[in-house]
């Protein structure tokens, strides 16, 4: 696959600040040599990088390369499938989230996501939305969370005549933006999407792009896509993420090996790997 | 862009449908003789095995409806029974102890039923061995005969640890212990049936396990829940074998209480009086069977219509 056989370079993610335009004022994840396992076999390893505030950063990648498996790890939704494991620091600010101390939905509430198929709740659009509110015992006005989660969602205009019907009977677009008003109605810092638009057609993928970009004036945004076009659309960090096997080609895992801007990681490449993949050559 | 305005068929139309027709049929050619005589056929087959199955049960209802006609009045519904005016006799203490059995039955094992269900799909570690061995029997008793949960019921609830004495309490906790594998088993499937991207969407939400569990899994699976309980009602109200053995033989001319004194059951009423040599009686049991459906598509009826009003989809 990698017909270069040139070294992985890690990025140093000091470095990261020196070059590009974008401001980077605040971390909001610092990850720290992570890998991730599925019970004995590494399916990501020693990611180290760290992810800005008020970005959106992008990981890509060919399939199998682990970059949902290194999301899931950012609100421990990993914790869900029985023998997956962490290893090494993820700090959200100053606390890493697998201190031993730390409840895992308490994560979930700072750290929302929205997954690669539509998946709302059987319930109203009304109902979609309050549920993480409720279930958060939010004191608000839930009428208000409602209606401010469907606009900042950009879906307000478009449901606001059928709040109680069942959120079953919108188009598969709707239905993902209502994931991503259901996401912020319960206010969190970070969202992480993954593969948000893979099961949208392009005026859909459209429409959510054009949300994520809103949204990223208030809240973190971390992006899993195999669309490399929207990464490069939408994304101010992208990280690539490639296949690594071992020497007799048993095992097989996902690394990073490239993290940097998003204009350069598509124009100006360090690794041979990352011009490859990203002009289409590899992956 | 869909128009509802069909295009007008013109004489050019008209020959390019007729030849894509043809086209299309010398493409896939013909099905072979034997082909045909297999899609007539099997189907044929199905179907008599469906017929055969309704016949039995038409005929039951059939002779069920010509024997006990002439019996279907307010007597029988609200009469007590007699040995010695079978023209006036009726179900009424029947009617009433099904009735009580079937509330307690219900009032058991819907919270026994789900709550195990929820214990064994969503906290239960399926490395361990004990809970291997409680699945693995929850399966067997399903397939237990109902005259052994008779015996149980008689000796540990009837009499034994419990003391109940032959009550029709006694009755609901036995029918009740018969019928829960059967509610569980249902509710198992139920709860597994909700999507996983259900339970993933609203953790991620931040809402803890119970959560998830008492606003999205069970609200989502309460139809499949309902059709187990549908399941094994219908089985409890038919049930006459157990109730054989705890009590519910009493020949009992006055209203029953649920808990103290003698009560008896629709099946087992309906058989005291089949057993009887007199035309009369005979016919009144035929009338009984024809009011323990009534009662049993009545139950059910409502159970379908609450799960109706919970359907989902997703």
């Amino acid at each position: 696959m990698d017909e270069s056989g040139a070294p992985a370079i890690q990025v140093d993610p000091s470095e990261l600040h020196t070059h590009g335009h974008i401001e980077h004022s605040k971390k909001v994840f610092e990850l720290n040599k992570v890998s991730v396992y599925y019970g004995d076999s590494k399916a990501v390893s020693d990611v180290s990088l760290d992810i800005y505030h008020r970005n959106i950063t992008a990981l890509i990648g060919p399939s199998g390369c682990g970059k949902s498996t290194l999301l899931r790890s950012l609100n421990r939704m990993n914790d869900l499938i029985p023998g997956a494991r962490v290893e090494g620091e993820v700090f959200y600010h100053e606390s890493n989230l697998y201190d031993r101390k730390v409840n895992p939905v308490q994560v979930r509430k700072l750290i929302g996501m929205v997954f690669q198929k539509p998946n709302p709740f059987p319930k109203s659009i009304y109902e979609n939305v309050a549920f993480g509110p409720k279930s958060l015992g939010m004191k608000d006005d839930m009428d208000d969370i409602v209606e401010q989660a469907l606009r900042d969602a950009a879906l307000w205009d478009e449901v606001k005549d059928r709040l109680h019907t069942n959120a079953y009977g919108m188009s598969g677009g709707q239905q993902q933006r209502l994931c991503i008003a259901r996401a912020i109605a319960t206010q969190p810092e970070v969202i992480l999407m993954d593969e948000p638009c893979s099961a949208l057609d392009p005026v859909s993928t459209g429409k959510i792009e054009d949300l994520m970009l809103e949204l990223k004036r208030n809240y973190s945004i971390v992006i899993v896509t195999h669309n490399m076009q929207q990464a490069a659309r939408v994304s101010d960090m992208t990280a690539l993420l490639m296949v690594e096997l071992d020497s007799d080609e048993h095992n097989r895992w996902g690394e990073v090996i490239e993290y940097d801007d998003t204009n350069k990681i598509f124009t100006n490449p360090r690794d041979p790997r990352t011009d490859q993949y990203v002009s289409g050559r590899i992956g | 862009m869909v128009t509802n305005e069909k295009t007008p068929r013109t004489g050019r139309t008209r020959l390019a449908v007729a030849g894509a027709r043809a086209g299309s049929v010398s493409v896939f050619g013909k099905s072979s003789p034997g082909e045909r005589a297999g899609s007539v056929l099997f189907p044929a087959v199905l179907l008599l095995a469906l017929t055969l199955a309704l016949t039995g049960l038409a005929s039951l209802l059939v002779w069920s409806f010509v024997k006990g006609y002439p019996r279907l009045d307010a007597n029988l519904i609200f009469n007590a029974p007699s040995t010695l005016f079978p023209a006036t006799a009726g179900f009424r203490p029947a009617i009433l102890g099904t009735l009580y059995i079937i509330a307690g039955v219900i009032v058991l094992i819907v919270p026994l039923g789900v709550g195990a269900a929820i214990y064994l799909e969503e906290y239960a570690n399926r490395e361990r061995w004990y809970n291997r061995l409680i699945e693995l029997n929850i399966q067997n008793l399903a397939g237990v005969p109902s005259i052994v949960f008779g015996i149980l019921g008689l000796a540990f609830i009837v009499r034994g640890p419990l003391d109940l004495g032959f009550i029709a309490a006694s009755a609901s906790i036995t029918l009740a212990l018969l019928v829960l594998p059967t509610v569980i088993l249902a509710a198992r499937e139920a709860i597994r049936a909700v999507p996983p991207s259900i339970r993933e969407g609203s953790l991620a939400l931040g809402a803890t396990q119970w959560q998830t569990l008492s606003r999205q899994v069970l609200p989502a699976s309460t139809p499949g829940i309902l059709t187990g309980v549908i399941l094994a009602i219908s089985r409890a109200i038919g049930e006459a074998a157990p109730l054989l053995m705890i009590g519910a033989v009493t020949f009992v001319m006055f209203d029953p209480s649920f808990f103290s004194g003698g009560y008896t059951a629709l099946p087992v009423q309906i058989y005291n009086y089949a057993v009887r040599p007199q035309e009369e009686f005979r016919n009144l049991a035929a009338a009984g069977i024809i009011v323990m459906l009534a009662v049993l598509l009545l139950m059910n009826s409502f159970a379908v219509w609450l799960r109706n009003r919970y359907e989902q989809r997703w």
